[in-house]
């Protein structure tokens, strides 16, 4: 694959459904019960149970192998910030733009995952093999 | 409360995982991930892989299991109630397959206080059967109420 500084990834656009956070929790082994227990994560001053933050970086992963010619074994690296809360049954937007092209042919994505006006996924970036 | 940073430096034991291919797919199907070489075997093996390729974050599922004892070492004196997953950062260094054992060890990185937070980095290092490393990460955990 050969990239082009400017070009943008792949938009992701996905909807987590209210027991999503469960089966994740399950597939992950991250059982936080701010995730998975809405009297939990209300007790502890949110409004209601939140996504992991890491599921909401595995959608920002998902644009990066797609910009990568759909080639998960592309992706170098990955890093992001996780800040606003993502809240179940709320649309996730992915969006990115390719930076940087090295001269190895590898380039520089960076990425942010949105719930609205809510960046959930900021300073997001990833690095992808010709 | 005044920030405690004796535990960096500290490495933990080292935790194995070996991979399956239902995991893999219990993975992607939470993740909505529909990568032919993380769903289809056949896929995976006209690629040349030996069984399912993990997407690369799948990579949580094993190394997390040598963060989170590291994460609640007393001797840390983390502050659980006033956590948050601040930041998360991957390097990818070989493809894990179904059927890799993967020994990941885990590590304090780095405690500092600044603004009235502690920012806590724990480091993860994962080798494959073949002691290839095939996956670095560091895991930034943020404290809040915490002074220098």
């Amino acid at each position: 694959m050969s990239y082009t500084v400017g070009d943008k990834t792949p938009e992701i656009r996905v909807t987590p459904d209210k027991y999503l956070p469960h089966r994740y929790a399950g597939a992950s082994g991250d059982f936080n019960p701010i995730h998975i227990d809405k009297e939990f994560a209300q007790m502890v001053g949110l409004p209601n149970t939140i996504l992991h933050g890491l599921w909401s970086l595995a959608q920002v992963q998902r644009a990066a192998i797609q910009a990568a010619g759909n080639d998960p074994t592309k992706v170098k690296t990955l890093s992001g910030q996780f800040r606003g809360m993502g809240q179940p049954e709320v649309e996730v937007v992915v969006t990115g733009e390719i930076t940087t092209v090295e001269e190895s042919g590898e380039a520089i994505i960076h990425l942010e995952a949105a719930q609205g006006d809510t960046r959930i996924i900021r300073n997001a970036t990833a690095i992808i093999e010709p | 409360m005044a920030i405690k940073t004796d535990a960096v430096g500290k490495t933990y034991p080292p935790v194995e995982y070996v991979v399956g291919t239902e995991k893999i797919r219990e993975y992607t199907a939470a993740t909505f991930d529909d990568n032919p070489l993380s769903n289809d075997e056949d896929a995976a093996k006209a690629a040349g892989y030996a069984g399912l390729v993990a997407p690369p974050m799948f990579a949580v599922v094993f190394s997390s299991k040598a963060a989170v004892p590291a994460m609640f070492d007393p001797e840390v004196e983390m502050n659980f109630a006033m956590m948050v997953h601040g930041a998360q950062d991957f390097t990818f260094h070989k493809p894990v397959v179904a059927g890799d054992r993967i020994t990941t060890t885990a590590s304090v990185k780095s405690i500092e206080a600044s603004g009235g937070k502690g920012f806590y980095v724990y480091t993860t290092e994962s080798v494959n059967q073949n002691n290839e490393t095939v996956v670095s990460a560091d895991w930034t955990c943020i404290v809040r109420g915490v002074e220098a």
